[in-house]
């Protein structure tokens, strides 16, 4: 059992080549499963030191990093909201789970509006890292449970906490009643994964590729040309769903995206994306249900453990 | 592991700290700024000192000096916007007859008499802006240390002028916990630090309340052209996506405000200059009717119910 090995080589999912697949059908002949996932995140201005990962560049209070992503909250949701609501599309929210005591006045903007929240932690500022496999169990259910008492259902989805694991991480997720994991980036369509309970459990392809604040923040992009390669992005996949159906997600932050020199160019993007008929716009975990009723077995993987 | 890591001592309504409220910009009662026009804008131009020698502080301020002493390659393009950049900024700003604030380094008072002098002669707005760009508000400062660069920068500056110098821009816009209650001791009302937000809200401190009027550091030009490396040309296009979104907002919603900073030894460089007057020409001569420029007091006076 790989779970308590700390450094085993990844056995979540066997290979499968892209050519050659069984054809993957979307609802109403779709070619592709388009949606969008908005990272709703609090970060703490004073989280205690993780040894293995420092959560601000600067001493503290590290103004720069906090206030920026307090903007993100404070003027960027409703802002990017707007947006998605114009566009007829329902967010699927990566949530800092916390954030529904710190800030229930965007939870039930969202939940009026029938988004979906999958867990992305406590905090983004609080790393698997170091965890012991009880401790994370703890956080996972802790994320999971509040969610859950503020809207009413159990996340069905998980993003780790500033993408941090371990190697119990979607075990553990599976394990509490989870059905879909973003943290994996081998693919543009579903993928099963194999978790040492057996329960069923799929890949929905998220993306760093296309994520605002890679594209911004690590790849420095203007605007304009993030706009540009969300829509490159989209015709090449839309056009490999004509074969078998493929999935593509934008994931935001509010921080990002919503900056008003921004928000034009993703506008424009997702104008572009909605404007064609074979568009499947959903949310990650319609996508996770749909794969698994009705191409649970051709998804590559099998069911059951790993070992 | 102890179980520090998942413990969560201020998970509950609202922040996680006291130094304001969490309100959302859509949800407060709607700003008018005069003639109901739907957007402010606040140009600030920071004209700092870069020293060439001292002591490295724990966090480095954009455009800090990075070779070993003598830096004379970064020194010298830092003091070229003290000896040049400011003339053609001022020049621009001048014949487009915009109302700029000036956050300025305390230490430039005694260094460069003729600057300030010449400074004094516009009629606009000062800021503290620290004392000099390696005295910077982070992390573990000496309280005394800290409560000097505050204070000697706010006399210094007022040594030169007789106007208020009511506002404060730290360097690097990051402050140590004592920061806020330094700046109101020291008589200062506002602060443009933390840029989380898009209007001017009520900041408190253990000695009163102050504002803050946050600046917009994703719009910074040294942010956009420095660490981004976006052309000139990007700049000025995404300052206009910036207002034409902002109008649109403020026109549906409530005013809102748009804040640029430039750096005199970037923008005061020949081939960035040219940028200045197209976002000046944009903003106030092409987008005039939809945007009421003034300086950052007037702003808050406006902005505050």
């Amino acid at each position: 059992m790989s779970g308590t090995t700390q450094h085993a080589e990844l056995a979540l999912y066997d290979y499968s080549p892209y050519e050659r697949r069984p054809k993957i059908e979307w609802p109403n002949g779709a070619r592709m499963a388009f949606w969008v996932a908005p990272n709703i995140e609090f970060y703490e201005l004073d989280p205690p030191i993780n040894p293995h990962r420092k959560p601000w560049p600067q001493p503290y209070p590290a103004v720069p990093g906090y206030s920026i992503r307090d903007y993100g909250n404070r003027v960027g949701h409703q802002r990017q909201m707007a947006v998605l609501d114009k566009y007829g599309v329902r967010g699927s929210i990566s949530l800092s789970a916390a954030l529904c005591e710190h800030h229930p006045e965007i939870i039930a903007l969202c939940a009026e509006r029938n988004w979906e929240f999958f867990s992305h932690g406590i905090y983004n500022t609080r790393y698997t890292y170091g965890l012991t496999e009880d401790q994370e169990r703890e956080m996972i259910e802790d994320a999971m449970d509040t969610i859950e008492r503020a809207v009413g259902q159990r996340p069905a989805g998980y993003l780790a906490p500033a993408l941090s694991h371990s190697n119990h991480t979607i075990d553990l997720f599976a394990e509490a009643g989870g059905l879909y994991t973003c943290d994996l980036f081998h693919d543009d369509q579903p993928t099963r994964v194999k978790t040492r309970s057996g329960k069923p459990f799929i890949s929905v392809p998220y993306s760093l590729e296309l994520n605002d604040t890679i594209a911004y923040v690590v790849q420095k992009m203007e605007p304009r040309r993030y706009g540009e390669i969300i829509r490159r992005a989209f015709d090449q996949l839309y056009a490999e769903g004509a074969e078998s159906g493929t999935v593509m997600c934008i994931p935001t932050h509010n921080y990002q995206v919503s900056c008003p020199h921004r928000l034009r160019a993703f506008e424009e993007a997702l104008e572009y994306i909605t404007g064609h008929s074979d568009v499947w716009v959903t949310t990650g975990r319609e996508i996770a249900e749909y794969s698994l009723a009705n191409h649970g077995d051709l998804l590559g993987g099998r069911d059951g453990a790993s070992a | 592991m102890s179980d520090e890591l998942i413990i969560y001592r201020q998970r509950r309504y609202g922040m996680d700290h006291d130094r304001y409220d969490w309100s959302m910009l859509q949800d407060r009662a709607p700003v008018r700024w005069p003639d109901d026009k739907p957007l402010a804008l606040w140009i600030n131009i920071s004209v700092q000192h870069f020293p060439l020698s001292g002591n490295k502080p724990t966090v480095a301020p954009p455009g800090a000096l990075t070779m070993p002493y003598p830096d004379l390659r970064h020194y010298t393009l830092r003091d070229y916007g003290n000896r040049v950049g400011i003339y053609r900024l001022l020049k621009v700003m001048e014949a487009y007859q915009a109302s700029p604030s000036l956050a300025i380094s305390g230490a430039l008072a005694e260094r460069y008499p003729l600057l300030l002098e010449r400074l004094a002669q516009t009629p606009y707005e000062w800021l503290g802006h620290g004392w000099n760009m390696l005295s910077m508000h982070a992390g573990e400062i000496d309280l005394e240390i800290e409560a000097g660069w505050i204070a000697e920068t706010r006399a210094a500056l007022q040594s030169c002028s007789d106007r208020a110098v009511n506002g404060w821009f730290s360097p690097g816009r990051i402050q140590t916990c004592h920061t806020p209650e330094l700046l109101v001791k020291s008589g200062f009302t506002y602060h443009c630090d933390w840029v989380n937000d898009e209007l001017p809200y009520t900041f408190k401190t253990t000695e009163g309340d102050m504002s803050c009027l946050p600046s917009s550091l994703e719009l910074d030009d040294v942010f956009v052209l420095t660490q981004n490396l976006h052309s000139e040309d990007s700049f000025v296009q995404q300052v206009t996506d910036a207002a034409d979104l902002l109008i649109r907002e403020g026109r549906e919603q409530g005013g809102r405000l748009l804040s640029l900073n430039f750096h005199p030894w970037l923008m005061g460089q020949p081939h960035r200059i040219r940028a200045v007057e197209e976002i000046l020409k944009v903003l106030l001569v092409e987008r005039g009717d939809a945007i009421w420029h003034a300086p950052p007091t007037t702003i808050l006076t406006a902005a505050t119910p």
